[in-house]
């Protein structure tokens, strides 16, 4: 006897539901295990780490200020997924964003007015698109792999930051640190919402785009159409639907989203331009794209556990002095623990026979 | 004779700097040549170098840091075996899955290594060869684990094209239903080539950690996993090609610090960019040719396998 892998007649859309569950209650049983191998009472670890971030509405703000960019980051890139174009350079869009965005409030320096963060927003939404469009027209255009052209151009993107903020925009008055100028804090930043928080006015930005992907996705022949040019790409073909537009459209509209994001990183949480702006909130969204099983609601939720993965890190180190990097290693098992159940979902397990049985 | 000296140490640098690449792109190769792509090999070389680094400091012997370098891949490449193989999840998924895990879990063993200092593989000379003018610095005075990648690269390209076991690998990548109705394991030989793929990522963590820069930081294979990837599609599945491409890659870096030590007075950050930009320049060149890539690419690359009887 030995466990077997038996497809299912139909997809099981209970399963559907219940399997980022499942991966999230695996990822906590790991780390109950990874905590306890480290010396730490696993319970004290766990509340540190995933409930009291919780217990104060400072923690919740900053709950909601790390879910922002991964809200954004993950849209864009579940668009693409679903019609099975890999877009993983949104930490590059996202940079781009933020250069841009950036660059408009620096060029303002001195002449600021109520348009610049109307201006801001804009340039960094466009910039991500126009990063974004790279990779999509070398697809379309000469047949080059978007996974390895979308990351080569996040490490550019990130190089061409670091010397931005060490050359040509470093603040003059800055002690020659690598940063920018301070953005106006009146024209030139997203409005704090909350005294006594940092959650500010990006959060706005995001819920939008929840609203706005949900639509394209599920009312609109835009949507239908990437929808079937992932899942059934001949189909597609056959009625015509051009797979070069999913791409293309695939990485404005991911290439866009990551661009706000870092704009409202730059305009919201960190003020000016420094050499980095993001811990890998492009990279972790592609967990959450997964955990969010591609849905505008799914990636929302998904986006809020991953933020409470990277404050309860913090929490971790602040509190019983754990490193930093136990986040990276529980992102990386959510996501193997996401995949894995994922296959409940087509398959069911069965007890059989380890041989084969004869065909009638 | 100023000149001849630069230039050699330049090709001597240069086959440091692609012995990295060669090593994770032939393990690779073997991998996709059966029909699996695991995108995960930034992951496994990562935590290969952070285990081969950790084991070196502690036992004091650059070899058993090798070794335990070479398990530490071939661990992380059975994950995403079991995930891809037995319970048929997404590779392109499962393989940016293994490369992020592999990311967090090597910072986060490293976290107490980082900065300490041993004593990497030195050259050692090959009698004889090694006095050859101009080839003999370049090519046989280096290490050993250089040495390897030589011996690994006939091995594989001898293994592909003259075995029988190559020849059923071979087949088992372009049409594994064929391949099963004749009889042969196709999913027990998977398992094998993604396991040799990720020992030859441990083993060029191993290089990075070990000999390259003989330290540990934090993300140090900066993008090397993802180029040996996009190396593989350059050699059209090819190792000959692997190997040309690795070092040029190499010359590549190698070229742009000279560029620095020449007194240019170029942005570090600028020429950081540029195997980056190299290697989308190259990608695009050689994908153009959609036929090429077509004839070349193992049919099968990235599809699951179940079988049906």
């Amino acid at each position: 006897m030995r466990l077997k892998l038996e497809p299912r007649p139909v997809a099981s859309k209970w399963m559907g539901y219940a399997s980022p569950l499942i991966a999230a209650g695996l990822t906590v049983i790991a780390a109950f295990i990874l905590f306890g191998a480290l010396g730490k009472n696993p319970l004290l670890a766990l509340y540190t780490f995933a409930i009291q971030p919780l217990t104060s509405l400072y923690g919740l703000a900053e709950l909601a200020i790390k879910a922002t960019p991964l809200v954004l980051c993950a849209l864009g890139l579940s668009v693409g997924f679903r019609g099975n174009v890999w877009n993983i350079g949104a930490e590059g869009q996202l940079t781009v964003g933020a250069i841009c965005g950036g660059g408009v409030a620096l060029w303002a320096f001195g002449n600021e007015g109520w348009w610049l963060l109307p201006a801001m927003i804009v340039a960094g939404a466009l910039g991500g698109m126009a990063y974004g469009a790279i990779p999509a027209v070398l697809k379309n255009r000469f047949n080059a792999n978007e996974i390895l052209t979308s990351l080569m151009l996040t490490y550019v993107s990130i190089q061409f930051l670091g010397y931005l903020v060490t050359g040509p925009w470093r603040d003059p008055e800055g002690f020659n640190f690598p940063q920018t100028r301070l953005f106006d804090t009146e024209y030139g930043s997203l409005p704090i919402l909350l005294e006594g928080t940092r959650l500010h006015a990006g959060v706005f930005l995001a819920v939008a785009a929840v609203i706005v992907i949900w639509v394209l996705m599920s009312r609109t022949f835009t949507g239908f159409q990437i929808e079937v040019g992932g899942q059934a790409p001949h189909a597609a073909a056959y009625a015509g639907y051009s797979q070069k537009r999913v791409v293309l459209l695939s990485f404005l509209i991911g290439g866009g989203l990551a661009g706000l994001a870092g704009l409202s990183e730059v305009a919201g949480s960190i003020g000016q331009l420094q050499p980095v702006i993001s811990p890998g909130y492009g990279f972790a969204a592609i967990i959450v794209a997964f955990l969010g099983r591609l849905h505008p609601l799914g990636v929302l939720f998904a986006s809020l556990l991953m933020s409470l993965m990277y404050i309860g890190g913090e929490s971790l180190q602040m509190n019983l002095n754990l490193p930093l990097a136990v986040t990276g290693v529980f992102q990386g098992l959510l996501l193997f623990f996401v995949l894995g159940s994922d296959v409940l979902i087509r398959y069911r397990i069965t007890l059989g026979s380890g041989r084969r049985e004869a065909q009638v | 004779m100023d000149g001849i000296d630069t230039a050699v140490a330049i090709a001597a640098g240069t086959m440091r700097a692609g012995t990295p690449l060669v090593l994770a792109a032939l393990g690779e190769l073997i991998t996709e040549k059966s029909g699996v792509l695991n995108l995960g090999i930034e992951g496994m070389m990562l935590v290969g170098a952070v285990s081969g680094f950790i084991v070196t400091v502690l036992t004091g012997s650059v070899y058993l840091g090798v070794c335990a370098a070479i398990i530490a891949g071939m661990l992380m490449s059975l994950i995403f075996g079991v995930l891809t193989l037995s319970m048929m999840t997404n590779q392109v998924a499962s393989g940016l899955a293994l490369t992020i895990f592999g990311v967090g879990l090597s910072a986060f063993m490293g976290i107490n290594y980082v900065g300490t200092p041993i004593a990497g593989l030195k050259p050692i000379a090959i009698p004889v060869l090694s006095d050859v003018p101009v080839i003999g610095p370049v090519l046989f005075n280096q290490d050993l684990l250089v040495y390897a990648s030589y011996l690994l690269f006939f091995a594989i390209a001898w293994f592909l094209y003259r075995t029988r076991w190559g020849l059923i690998l071979r087949a088992v990548g372009e049409t594994h239903d064929a391949a099963h109705a004749i009889g042969h394991p196709v999913i027990l030989i998977r398992y094998l080539a993604v396991m040799f793929g990720g020992a030859m990522a441990g083993l060029s963590g191993a290089y990075l950690s070990l000999v390259y820069t003989p330290q540990w930081a934090e993300n140090m294979s900066a993008g090397r996993g993802w180029i040996a990837l996009a190396l593989v599609v350059f050699a059209t599945w090819r190792p000959g090609r692997v190997l040309l491409g690795a070092y040029l890659f190499g010359g590549i870096t190698i070229l742009s610090l000279h560029v620095q030590a020449l007194g240019y007075n170029v942005s570090s950050h600028l020429i950081a960019t540029l195997p980056y930009l190299a290697t989308i320049v190259v990608l695009v060149i050689i994908s153009r040719d959609i036929t090429k890539i077509k004839l070349n690419a193992p049919a099968s690359l990235g599809r699951p396998f179940h079988p049906t009887l």
